[in-house]
């Protein structure tokens, strides 16, 4: 393996990414409002509704929809509290996983895409790099900030909630077993789907946004899953987090060896003559 | 004589198009070889085929012995290629765009700058390292994919119309460089649709049309292919054109004389004379005539085929 030339790929790939506009954007503002902006918020409704008062029987649904298996953690909070604690640590975490996976699907779209777009891949093709180095660079370059951006928003967020809930309960919660297993295990899984996905998908297209655009569609079964977990039907308990790392390192593992079967670079240079 | 680069039938499709078509030629070391011909004759294809980047549909190719389908990288090692649009990223800045093709052509590490150094100055962008290439001119963009061309001084350089956009300075300058990898046994590939570049400049040519190999050869032995006959140039005072004309058909070996134009158009007032039949070993012979009948005689030399006139005759065959 060529590292340098993979290095300096991935080094390029991502300072560019971050330099540019159209990419820094949703890298910066989608983690800021997920991580920083949604539990602030949060926080500072409950910390309203203390003030006004919430009604008995407003406690008594949130207290009802907290599984048993939660209960212990929240033991010793009032309603509104363990509400508050419920919704923060367990309830938005499949939110966290829309950050590894736009991340990396962002940058690589640009890494990808970006390169037939500028009609700068024919000089990178004339260099001696084999197709599976520069795929390994170029899915590298789309991984390492998607997971780096992850940890990032990880942190944040637990200093936010960290905050909130010092101020709220006088505790803190985070980080814990499950966060931590969902931003190193999980995150790290979700921005290689969001990754691989990107690269099948640019092979195909011409244009930075075409690819940004189709391999934004990653997203929806994290969406899925939110919605499922606020309905009820699905809880991430420690096990499901564990499986579905599992599931996603698999997925990751197909992607990769898809791409590498396909990613000749004799084959885009034909689409390109 | 070392050959450097062989092609056996090379032929590639794209859907019902030939972009190649049965392409078999042998280029020396050191040699600095023409790829003339139209848009579209197969010159950038020829290129990607030879580099390992695009696979043949079928024949075959070898660079340095190697096959650039299965042994692309190690062949890409070893060439340098200018393609036909710069191929640079805006958003770096020359000296960036240097070091990381550098870093991806294996220079030693220790060597990086100062060779980024030097190829800023010698293609004059030396001001310009730490601006980004997106605010450059057309020139300077093609200075610095030249640049990146030989970062690594390649055995073999394949040009794609590199004096294009340029300006005679520095055209003149990219002809020095080539003239100059010559000199130190570097093979180069130039593809252009320049020939008075290609006559300057090549020890052979071939001469493309529609992925076919018309001809290939020294531009004198394709000269010698268009078959014209003998001919002389004769420049003569407009006052006695008409006699010179008259005495010339008296010459030995002269068949025809007829008034003409010099290479670049230009019409001298009918003084130039094209004399069909006569050699350059005749020269002597009709400038003593000429002198005999006190002609004011401003030039007499032989009228080769120049390039274009191969060219254009192969093309029209």
């Amino acid at each position: 393996m060529n590292w340098r030339a993979i290095f300096a790929i991935v080094h390029k790939d991502v300072t560019l990414a971050l330099r540019t506009k159209a990419v820094a954007m949703p890298l910066l503002i989608v983690p800021l409002i997920l991580m920083v902006g949604l539990p602030l918020l949060l926080g500072t409704i409950v910390i309203l509704a203390e003030n006004v008062g919430m009604t008995s029987s407003d406690m008594e649904e949130i207290q009802r929809i907290i599984p048993a298996s939660i209960q212990p953690t929240l033991a010793g909070l009032n309603a509104t509290q363990a509400g508050l604690v419920f919704a923060l640590v367990y309830m938005f975490a499949p939110m966290f996983l829309i950050i590894p996976l736009m991340v990396s699907s962002v940058v690589a779209a640009d890494s990808f895409a970006g390169e037939k777009e500028r009609k700068t891949l024919e000089a990178l093709v004339y260099t001696p790099t084999t197709d599976h180095e520069l795929l390994l660079a170029k899915m590298l370059g789309g991984w390492i900030p998607g997971v780096l951006v992850g940890v990032g928003g990880f942190v944040l967020y637990t200093i936010v909630v960290d905050l909130v809930t010092w101020r709220v309960t006088g505790q803190i919660f985070l980080p814990n077993g499950f966060w931590l297993l969902l931003a190193f295990w999980v995150g790290p899984a979700a921005a290689g789907i969001g990754l691989g996905v990107t690269v099948l998908v640019s092979a195909r297209v011409n244009t930075f946004q075409e690819a940004y655009q189709l391999g934004s569609l990653v997203v929806l079964p994290v969406v899925f899953l939110m919605i499922g977990q606020l309905s009820g039907l699905v809880y991430l308990s420690l096990g499901l987090v564990l499986a579905l790392g599992l599931l996603l390192w698999i997925l990751d593992v197909l992607l990769f060896l898809a791409g590498a079967a396909t990613f000749r670079r004799s084959e885009l240079m034909a689409r390109l003559s | 004589m070392t050959i450097v680069i062989s092609t056996q039938g090379l032929t590639r499709h794209f859907g019902k198009t030939v972009a190649v078509a049965g392409l078999t030629l042998e280029i020396a070391e050191g040699e600095v070889f023409g790829f003339l011909g139209h848009n579209g004759a197969g010159k950038t294809t020829t290129v990607r085929l030879l580099n390992g980047v695009l696979s043949p549909t079928s024949g075959g190719a070898t660079v340095f012995g190697l096959d650039p389908t299965a042994d692309g990288a190690k062949i890409r090692a070893r060439t340098g290629v200018l393609t036909e649009t710069p191929a640079l990223d805006d958003r770096l800045t020359a000296r960036a765009t240097l070091i990381y093709f550098a870093d991806m052509f294996g220079v030693p590490k220790t060597e990086v700058h100062s060779r980024v150094d030097e190829l800023l100055t010698l293609f004059d962008l030396e001001q310009r390292g730490n601006d980004k290439v997106g605010g450059f001119s057309k020139g300077m963009r093609q200075r610095l994919a030249l640049a990146r061309t030989v970062l690594h001084d390649p055995q073999v350089v394949f040009l794609d119309e590199p004096t294009s956009g340029l300006d005679p300075a520095a055209a003149r300058e990219v002809h020095q460089m080539i003239q100059r990898m010559r000199q130190r046994g570097r093979t180069v590939f130039l593809a252009t649709h320049n020939l008075a570049e290609a006559e300057r400049l090549c020890d052979r040519v071939v001469v493309l049309a529609h992925g076919r190999a018309l001809a290939v050869g020294t531009i004198s032995e394709l000269a010698a292919r268009l078959n014209r006959g003998h001919r002389l140039l004769v420049e003569v005072d407009g006052e006695r054109a008409q006699q010179v004309i008259a005495l010339l058909q008296t010459a030995p070996h002269v068949t025809l004389v007829e008034r003409t134009r010099d290479g670049n158009g230009t019409d001298h007032n009918g003084t130039l004379l094209r004399v069909h039949g006569a050699a350059r070993e005749h020269v002597p012979q009709l400038i003593a005539m000429l002198a005999a009948a006190s002609v004011p005689l401003y030039r007499v030399e032989p009228d080769e085929p120049s390039l274009e006139d191969v060219y254009f005759a192969l093309e029209h065959a």
